[in-house]
């Protein structure tokens, strides 16, 4: 699969019907204290499917790659 | 027989043995510090402090670290969201070499001195040293930084290669007080990690040892933890506080509170005054923004920059920021060789 080609409104960490960091339904329950969490924690679910995302932390940031739906990323400085 | 120490005696004793004469405090001695109450906190960091500028001077040892391999690892380290004994999300990944040199790069451009390769396993096999053995080679060809590895217990042989490799520093945790350390993990002994840290010693590379505080122990047990480190005698400790992570063992364990922490930060300098004392995991978690301060005001002269293994920390700007307000010079790399 190209995963260059995936289009941003299916990337792993668009909005979606799975939460980033617990990979429960966010049409289900609250999320709140995994957005407090995600503070200190790099996504770990694919919020397009809920797959385990293959993470690698780094000093400066972290990517976070589904099989399925491509990688995110966040960098923490430059 | 056990005397009753009060908190002033054991200011007292400590100001007179530890900061005078240079004697580290005893277990005893360490557990009457971890005693102390909430109303003695802000002197016994002061001491702690003290100490920590006779000893070690006003300079801080700036680091970082990265995990080479992540996650898959066969040990049950109970506070370890790496152990693949448990349910945790994380999964194994592997870091390639032009990543690992851009991560030390990007690490020595903060003024750290030391950058810290690690490895979620029981001990190298010969894929991870032979991966390791490039990814050191490539750093040390383009970036001027001490690379230091943490890759679980060796055999004499892999000890003999990391000095090879240049190797300046090598990590292997205690974890935890040898009589605690049956409730923390049980697929390798406190002893078998005691031993790869001798062989260590003996090699020439310097010891990073330390451990997690946190963890359900008793004072006694978090006494005994810094007795033992200071027989061992490392050149640095780094000191984690529990950030429990899910599925994990420890998982619902509550983190504990800031002036626990701070007074086992103190405890500990005065137990190992002449050592790097480094924050490691989980002070975002427990410490906060204030209590990092307190820290580095009551013991503490080294901080892992940046993100950890699997979780992240504070943005590095804040903490040089922090050091600069405080007037502690980052300790430049040609002061560490």
């Amino acid at each position: 699969m190209d995963l260059s080609a995936v289009s941003l409104d299916t990337a792993p960490g668009a909005p979606g019907a799975w939460c980033g960091h617990c990979g429960g339904p966010t049409s289900e329950g609250q999320h709140d204290s995994c957005v407090r969490m995600r503070e200190l924690e790099p996504q770990r679910y694919c919020t397009q499917c809920r797959r385990r995302m293959k993470v690698q932390v780094v000093p400066q940031g972290w990517t976070a790659t589904c099989i399925a739906h491509g990688s995110v990323e966040h960098s923490t400085w430059t | 027989m056990t005397t009753q120490v009060t908190d002033h005696d054991i200011l007292a004793t400590a100001r007179e043995q530890v900061l005078e004469r240079g004697e580290p405090l005893r277990y005893e001695q360490i557990l009457a510090v971890l005693q102390t109450s909430d109303a003695d906190l802000e002197g016994l960091l002061a001491l702690a402090h003290e100490v920590r500028m006779r000893y070690q001077g006003p300079e801080v040892e700036v680091e970082g670290i990265v995990s080479l391999k992540t996650g898959g690892c066969p040990e049950d380290c109970h506070f370890c969201s790496q152990s693949g004994q448990f349910t945790s999300p994380v999964r194994s990944v592997w870091l390639n070499i032009p990543e690992l040199v851009r991560a030390a790069k990007q690490t020595a451009a903060t003024g750290a001195s030391e950058f810290c390769i690690v490895a979620a396993v029981r001990g190298p096999d010969e894929r991870l040293m032979e991966q390791l053995r490039e990814g050191v080679a490539a750093i040390r060809a383009a970036v001027d930084i001490h690379v230091a590895a943490s890759i679980g217990m060796l055999t004499q042989e892999q000890v003999d290669d990391l000095v090879d490799m240049g190797i300046h520093r090598y990590n292997h945790n205690l974890e935890a007080g040898r009589s605690y350390f049956p409730h923390v993990v049980t697929t390798h002994t406190w002893d078998e990690r005691w031993d790869t840290c001798l062989m260590v010693k003996a090699s020439g590379m310097e010891l990073c040892c330390g451990g997690l505080v946190g963890m359900g122990e008793t004072l006694e047990q978090r006494a005994e933890l810094a007795a033992q480190l200071a027989e061992l005698e490392p050149h640095e400790v780094p000191l984690n506080f529990l950030n429990p992570r899910p599925g994990t063992p420890f998982g619902d364990l509550e983190p504990m509170s800031a002036n626990d922490a701070l007074r086992t930060i103190a405890a500990f300098r005065l137990a190992l005054p002449r050592t790097i004392l480094r924050y490691a995991g989980g002070r975002e978690l427990t410490l906060g923004d204030l209590g990092t301060r307190d820290g580095l005001l009551g013991g503490i002269n080294a901080v892992i920059v940046g993100n950890y293994l699997t979780t992240l920390g504070r943005d590095p700007r804040e903490d040089l920021a922090l050091l600069q307000e405080l007037n502690m010079p980052i300790k430049a790399l040609n002061e560490t060789l």
